[in-house]
């Protein structure tokens, strides 16, 4: 454990809203390198975990940590400066911002020019601003979409536009990137593209990424945590976390043949 | 030899502004210069209406916050002048302080505005709109109650000459008043500053997970457009030598927002199209009721009906407003320069 640099530490974390428990004492970790998927039914609770991690939902109890510190009350808009971003489900773009500004956006944290500067269109802000647009570009660039900067987004199509809210993720030089059903509405062409994307960040950032598409989960995560009613039912390799029972179980009830299961999940192909 | 201008442009924000600032305020000089001194005084009433217009604009556009309080700034902004040249201050730092003034009152609306949305930012800015200007009649003694206070006109430095007209010095003064604003409106709107807002009015919740925080964000587009206002109230004080509260009716705050609107959400080039509305209209509107002969029931209230009507015509012809219009036509224009670029490349 000494060894790694810590990363995010997610610890007995309850959460309910009224009578109802969407985590029920929840621990997850995810280190730098690592890719970890969460998984599970629909109203598992992977999203209430993501927005307790974002600071948009307050747990009852429970621990997180990032680096080592104590993320006591996290505010989502502290989150950046820290290193951490975040993919909404959909795109969530700035609609009235061009794809460059949008991820411009995304290296808000990087912005050193204060007020005074802006007022007066002193260099100082003209440079900074120029400093912005040198890394949008460099992120714009990375996923293949750098031709399309002076686009509205409402523009492009969508698997486009996923892509540049990534940048935008991107711009920020996270340290843990957490997506939002990166998949969805993606062909296997872009998922091929997208996977080895989130392949090649290399060591120094952790992904949590949640989503519905098995074989991309299994394909590009190094770990799967599966969460069912609120608890952890499962974490491992995906290999291994595939032919869990309970999680066999969660998905489509006791009476199910494994190998019915893999199949209706579409895990089994990716798996060979 | 256009290419070069335009590369020299793109260098710096401040070289843009500048460049902005001098070239209006020649066109002004030019125009103070050749108009009459009753239209010298119409310039005026337009140059601060744009002040008021600009920061609403940018408000409205960039922020995506709706003010229908900002008749109660520019009062704010007018009878601090009043107060100051009553008290003997000096014309620059008694429209500075104008702004100031205005700036501190702004920030603890702003704040608040930054807490409601949608309709109930617009109750809330309403509430100050109809609530401040009534401050004057509850402290007479203070804000001259109804009749409110006279404030000295200003007098055109013995440089210009003694035959230099009183109007259009007080027209250099609104315009200058104007052009400061420009000045740093263009300057915020181009920077980061402006990017950031307008990131806040499209997705709070994706723009705070780009690590901006919303309200503040929220706060300093009212804040700015508050003191915008103040400026623009400081400079009706002294070109109409007086400050009442009857010059700031909630009629005024809706105006100021439909200028904004017509005149295009969010442009500063629309808060002028706006600007010259709101001064050019009523006159108008009234001159074409008087030029038929009607009964006085009809003819006093054809003017709004008529304003009310020109409204409704504008928006449905140009839903983006005046300089929407404006930019669709250049464009049209452009598209169709375009196309016939690559055959003069042949020939």
């Amino acid at each position: 454990m000494e060894r790694d640099p810590p990363g995010l530490s997610v610890r007995d974390v309850v959460v309910s809203f009224g009578g109802i428990k969407a985590l029920e004492g929840v621990s997850v970790d995810v280190s730098p390198g690592e890719v970890l998927g969460v998984i599970g039914p629909n109203g598992a609770g992977k999203t209430t975990l993501f927005n307790v991690i974002c600071g948009f939902v307050r747990p009852q109890s429970g621990t997180l940590s990032w680096r080592g510190e104590p993320l006591g009350r996290v505010h989502p808009d502290r989150l950046a400066a820290l290193g951490i971003a975040r993919t909404l489900q959909g795109v969530g773009l700035f609609d009235g911002l061009t794809v460059l500004e949008n991820v411009m956006v995304g290296a808000h944290r990087f912005r050193r020019a204060n007020l005074g500067s802006a007022m007066l269109g002193l260099p100082w802000s003209d440079i900074d601003e120029r400093r912005l647009r040198d890394r949008a570009v460099e992120a714009l660039t990375r996923l293949g979409c750098s031709e399309v900067a002076d686009r509205l987004p409402g523009t492009l199509p969508y698997a486009v536009q996923k892509r540049v809210a990534l940048a935008r993720a991107l711009a920020c030089d996270p340290a843990l990137l957490m997506l939002d059903e990166p998949a969805g509405g993606l062909d296997a062409r872009e998922l091929t593209d997208l996977g080895e994307l989130i392949g090649s960040l290399g060591s120094s950032v952790a992904v949590m990424l949640v989503d519905h598409h098995m074989d991309f989960v299994v394909s590009v995560c190094h770990r799967v945590v599966v969460l069912d009613f609120g608890r952890v039912i499962a974490d491992g390799e995906p290999a291994t976390v595939q032919h869990d029972p309970r999680v066999l179980e969660a998905y489509l009830g006791r009476e199910a043949e494994p190998a019915d299961a893999m199949s209706a999940t579409g895990a089994a192909d990716a798996h060979d | 030899m256009f290419g070069r201008v335009r590369a020299v442009l793109r260098a710096g924000t401040l070289l843009r502004s500048v460049v902005l600032v001098v070239v209006a305020g020649l066109v002004l000089l030019f125009l103070t210069d050749s108009l009459s001194a009753y239209r010298d005084l119409q310039l005026a009433d337009g140059a601060y209406y744009f002040c008021v217009l600009a920061g609403l604009t940018v408000l409205a556009g960039a922020s995506g916050q709706i003010s229908l309080g900002h008749g109660a700034f520019m009062a704010v902004g007018a009878y601090t002048a009043a107060k100051l040249s009553a008290a003997g201050w000096a014309l620059t730092p008694e429209l500075a302080a104008a702004a100031v003034v205005t700036l501190i009152v702004g920030i603890p609306v702003g704040v608040a505005a930054s807490r409601l949305r949608g309709p109930y930012l617009a109750g809330a800015t309403l509430a100050f709109a109809v609530g401040l200007p009534a401050l004057a009649d509850k402290f007479p003694s203070a804000f001259g109650g109804e009749n409110g206070l006279a404030i000295n006109p200003p007098t055109p430095p013995p440089s210009l000459g003694p035959t230099f007209p009183l109007e259009r010095w007080q027209a250099w003064i609104a315009c200058i008043g104007a052009l400061v604003v420009v000045f740093v409106l263009y300057n915020v709107v181009h920077s980061g500053v402006g990017r950031s807002m307008r990131a806040v009015r499209d997705d709070e919740i994706a723009a705070s997970l780009s690590g901006l925080r919303v309200g503040r964000w929220q706060t300093l587009a009212f804040v700015l457009s508050a003191t915008a206002a103040g400026l623009g109230g400081g400079l009706l004080a002294v070109v109409s030598g007086t400050v009442a509260p009857g010059a700031f009716p909630l009629q005024l705050s809706l105006t100021l927002l439909a200028g904004v609107v017509i005149g295009g959400l969010g442009s500063l080039v629309g808060a002028v199209w706006g600007a010259a509305l709101l001064v050019l209209l009523p006159n108008w509107t009234t001159d074409v009721a008087n030029s038929f002969s009607l009964s006085s029931n009809v003819s006093h209230n054809l003017p709004i009906a008529v304003y009310g009507l020109v409204l409704i015509v504008a928006m449905l012809a140009w839903p983006s407003g005046i300089q929407g219009g404006v930019r669709a036509i250049a464009r049209a224009g452009w598209a169709g320069s375009a196309k016939l670029r690559p055959e003069r490349r042949q020939a």
